[in-house]
C-alpha cells in the first residue's frame, strides 16, 4: 500500500531494501504506529533509513508523498558580492569597456543582467553566446580568459588559470552513495588490504592447535594463522570545489569504495592546496574547520596519507604565503605539504588529470616534486601503483 | 507494555515509536548519536520501564563476536590434561558463556545492550548477523544448539566511529538521537534535578548553547556535561544572576571546567568571548 512511497525513496537514493519495506508493513500490522500520521512517519523512518545522512532526503520524499508538498531542490541561488564586483571591474576595465557599460544602461542595469544570466546559466548547463565568461560577446566574457582575472558565477570552471576566484561556489559535499562503477576501484582497494595483510603477524590458533594435538595423540602440534584484523589506517585528503568540479565524480567513486575497506579511515577536505585548515563538512567549512596541525598530531605516523586532487592551480598558491585564492595563508602551501611528507612515511597523491598533461602544468610538477614523485593518475593502474607504494 | 520514557528519562515521540517497534517485532534497535545523548542510559531505562533484567555487553576494539557467544578455554584444558585432572573429560568445564548466550537462556525475557558496537573491528557486526537474526547459535565443542527461549530486546549503540555493514543495518530498526533542543533539554534537566531554580536553568542553558555554537571546539559539551555543571552550580549555591551579569574581567562562565574539558577549548572560547565583548562595546 505504500509501495509508491518506497519507490520514490529509492528514486531519491535512500537505499531502502525490500526487506526493510516488509518490516514496515509487519510493524503496521502489529499496530506499532497507531495510525496517527506522525507515528507512521516515525515508524517508517526507523524502518527505512539507517544512516542519518539520508534523513533529509527521507523527509523530503515523505512530504512529497503524504502532504503533496513541493519537492524542494537543493539548489540555492548564487550570491554575487555586488560591491566587490563593481570595484574590481572598475579597476580592470578599459575606458572603452566602461563606455560600453554606460551604453548598456549603467551598473544597475548591468547587475540585473548579470543576475539574470546567472540564472539562465544554471538552468541550461550548456554553452551559448549569452553565457557569462564564455565569450567575448558578453560584457563579462573577457575576465574568464584573463590570466589575472576572475570567474563569474560559473558552475563549471573552464578556465583553470584564474588567480582569484570569487564565485559563490556551491561546494558539493562528497557523499559516499555512488556505488555504480566503483567495482574496479574496490578491487584495487582490496588489493591494498591484501598487501597489508601479507605483512600481518602470525598468531597462535588455539582451537586448531588443541584439535590437532588431540588428533596427534597428545603430541603438541602448534597451528598458526595470520592475524585476522584489518590494520590499515588511512587519512584521505580531498580537494573540493573550483577546478576539481570536472573530476568530482571520479573522486566520489573512490571515496565510496574506500569507506568499507579500512579499519580506520578518516577524511578531510581542502581546497586546491593544503593550508592551515581542513574541514569535514563542506557546507559548514567556514564555521567548522580543524587546524591542520591538530589533524597531523591526532593521526599517528602509521596512517597512510592519500591526497586526491588535480594539483592544478596557479603555482603561487603552492609556493607563496598568501597565495591561496580564498584566504590569507600565513605559510605557503608547500610548507604544509612538506610537513605531511615529513610526518608520514607513506604518502601518495592521486591525480584525476590524465598523466600525459602533467608535464604541461607547472603546479602539478611542483606538487609532484613535493611528493617525491609519489603522484599517480586516478586510474585502476595508477591506484595499483599507489597502493604498492603505500604498502611497501 | 509500551515504552514512553520514564520518570528519569525523557524520550521524544520518535524514539518511543522506534523502541516499541523493536520490542514488538523482536528485532534489534540501533541507536546512534553524539556522545552524551543518552544512548547507553536508554537501554537501562527500557529495562526499568518494562521491568526486565538488563544484560550489558560493552564492546571494545579487541572484542570479537565469538566472545558474545562463548569462549572455549583451551589453554586450561591443555594444562589440566598434562596434570591428569579428571575435569578434562568434560569439555563443558572449559566453555564459558558469553552475553548472548546469557541473554538467550535468561529465565525472563531480558534487555540486551550491545554498547558502542562501532568500537570493534569492521567484521564484528557481520559476524553476529545470524545469531541476532535467528537468536540461536551452535556450540561445536559440545554439539549443541543454544536457542533463545524468549527473544531479548536488543539495543545496540554506536558513536559513529565506523560505518556499519548494510546487511547488519537492514536487520535493525534505526534511531538517530538528535542533540536535544532547548525544550527537551529543559525537560531532561527537570528529571535530573526536580525543583531546580527556573532562573538558573534558563541562564545556564543560554550559556550552554552559546558554548556549543563556538566554532572549532574539539569537544562540544554534551548533556552529561551540562548536568555536571548544573550540579556544581547548585552545590556552590551561586545565584542565577551571577551567570547573567558577568564580571567584565571574567570572560567565561563560573565553574566552566565542567563544560569545557580541554585547555585549548577554554582558550578558544576565551578568545571568542573577548572579541564578542569588544564588538558589543565593552559591556
Ligand atoms: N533524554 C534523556 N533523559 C534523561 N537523561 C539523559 C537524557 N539524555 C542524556 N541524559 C543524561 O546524560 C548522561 C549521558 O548519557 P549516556 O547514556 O551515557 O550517553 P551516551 O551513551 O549517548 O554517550 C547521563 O547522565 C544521562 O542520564
Ligand atoms: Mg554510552
Amino acid at each position: 500500500m505504500f509501495i509508491n512511497f518506497f519507490l520514490e525513496l529509492r528514486q531519491a537514493k535512500v537505499p531502502a531494501s525490500l526487506r526493510e519495506y516488509l518490516t514496515l508493513l509487519e510493524a503496521m500490522r502489529e499496530g506499532v504506529a497507531d495510525h496517527r500520521v506522525e507515528d507512521f512517519y516515525f515508524l517508517s523512518r526507523a524502518c527505512l533509513v539507517k544512516d542519518e545522512r539520508n534523513l533529509d532526503k527521507f523527509d523530503r520524499v515523505f512530504g512529497k508523498c503524504f502532504n503533496g508538498l513541493e519537492f524542494l531542490s537543493e539548489e540555492t541561488t548564487a550570491e554575487i558580492p555586488e560591491e566587490w564586483l563593481r570595484k574590481l571591474a572598475e579597476k580592470v576595465l578599459t575606458e572603452d569597456e566602461k563606455k560600453m557599460i554606460e551604453a548598456l544602461g549603467g551598473w544597475e542595469k548591468l547587475m540585473e543582467t548579470l543576475k539574470k544570466r546567472l540564472e539562465e546559466q544554471k538552468s541550461r548547463h550548456q554553452g551559448g553566446s549569452k553565457w557569462i565568461g564564455t565569450a567575448g560577446t558578453s560584457p563579462f566574457g573577457a575576465y574568464g580568459y584573463n590570466p589575472e582575472g576572475v570567474r563569474i558565477g560559473q558552475d563549471k570552471s573552464r578556465n583553470r588559470r584564474a588567480v582569484k576566484v570569487w564565485d559563490k561556489r556551491e561546494y558539493r559535499n562528497l557523499d559516499d552513495t555512488v556505488e555504480i562503477g566503483t567495482r574496479n576501484i574496490k578491487v584495487a582497494l582490496r588489493r591494498l588490504r591484501q598487501f597489508a595483510r601479507d605483512g600481518a603477524e602470525l598468531e597462535l590458533d588455539l582451537p586448531d592447535t588443541i584439535r590437532s594435538t588431540a588428533n596427534n595423540a597428545g603430541y603438541l602440534d602448534l597451528k598458526m594463522v595470520p592475524e585476522r584484523r584489518n590494520k590499515v589506517k588511512v587519512l584521505l585528503l580531498f580537494d573540493i570545489g573550483g577546478s576539481m568540479d570536472d573530476h568530482i565524480r571520479v573522486c566520489e567513486e573512490l571515496f565510496s569504495a574506500a569507506r568499507s575497506e579500512f579499519k580506520h579511515m578518516e577524511f578531510f577536505y581542502f581546497h586546491n592546496c593544503l593550508y592551515e585548515k581542513l574541514w569535514k563538512d563542506n557546507r559548514r567549512r567556514h564555521s567548522e574547520f580543524l587546524p591542520t596541525w591538530d589533524v597531523l598530531h591526532k593521526y599517528g605516523h602509521d596512517y597512510k596519507v592519500i591526497f586526491v586532487g588535480d594539483a592544478t592551480m596557479s603555482p603561487y598558491e603552492i609556493v607563496y604565503p598568501g597565495g591561496s585564492v580564498e584566504h590569507w595563508n600565513e605559510e605557503a602551501g608547500q610548507a604544509w605539504l612538506q610537513r605531511v611528507t615529513a610526518i608520514y612515511p607513506k604518502v601518495a597523491w592521486l591525480n584525476p588529470v590524465p598523466e600525459k598533461y602533467w608535464e604541461h602544468t607547472p603546479s602539478i610538477q611542483v606538487i609532484r616534486q613535493l611528493m617525491t614523485d609519489r603522484m599517480y593518475p586516478l586510474t585502476l593502474g595508477g591506484l595499483e601503483r599507489a597502493m604498492r607504494e603505500l604498502s611497501r | 507494555m509500551k515504552f514512553s520514557g520514564t520518570d528519569s528519562y525523557v524520550a521524544t515521540e520518535d524514539l518511543n515509536v522506534a523502541v516499541n517497534a523493536a520490542i514488538t517485532l523482536e528485532r534489534p534497535l540501533l541507536v546512534k548519536g553524539e556522545p552524551g545523548t543518552g544512548k547507553t542510559v536508554l537501554a537501562h531505562e527500557i529495562a526499568k520501564a518494562i521491568s526486565r533484567p538488563l544484560i550489558t555487553w560493552h564492546i571494545k576494539s579487541t572484542t570479537k563476536a565469538q566472545q558474545g557467544l562463548y569462549e572455549y578455554d583451551a589453554v586450561s584444558r591443555l594444562r589440566d590434561s598434562q596434570l591428569g585432572d579428571a575435569r578434562v573429560q568434560d569439555v563443558r568445564n572449559y566453555i564459558h558463556k558469553g552475553k548472548l548466550w546469557e541473554a538467550f537462556t535468561a529465565p525472563e525475557r531480558p534487555v540486551l545492550l550491545i554498547d558502542e558496537v562501532d568500537k570493534a573491528d569492521i567484521e564484528f557486526p557481520n559476524d553476529l548477523l545470524l545469531e541476532l537474526d535467528r537468536m540461536e547459535f551452535y556450540v561445536y565443542e559440545t554439539r549443541e544448539t543454544v536457542r533463545a527461549v524468549n527473544r531479548p530486546v536488543v539495543i545496540i549503540t554506536s558513536n559513529n566511529e565506523k560505518e556499519l555493514p548494510d546487511a547488519f543495518l537492514r536487520r535493525c530498526f534505526f534511531h538517530y538521537i538528535r542533540f536535544p533542543d532547548r525544550e527537551t533539554m529543559q525537560q531532561i534537566v527537570d528529571v535530573h534535578f526536580p525543583g531546580i531554580q527556573k532562573e538558573l536553568v534558563r541562564e545556564a542553558l543560554n550559556i550552554f548553547y552559546d558554548i556549543r555554537e563556538t566554532p572549532g571546539l574539539k569537544k562540544k559539551p554534551s548533556t552529561s556535561e551540562l548536568l555536571d555543571w548544573l550540579k556544581l552550580l547548585m552545590a556552590e549555591d551561586l545565584p542565577a544572576d551571577t551567570l547573567r551579569t558577568r564580571d567584565p574581567k571574567q570572560l567565561i562562565p563560573p565553574l566552566h571546567g565542567a563544560l569545557l574539558k580541554n585547555e585549548q577549548d577554554v582558550h578558544l572560547f576565551e578568545r571568542l568571548a573577548f572579541i564578542a565583548r569588544r564588538e558589543r562595546g565593552g559591556n
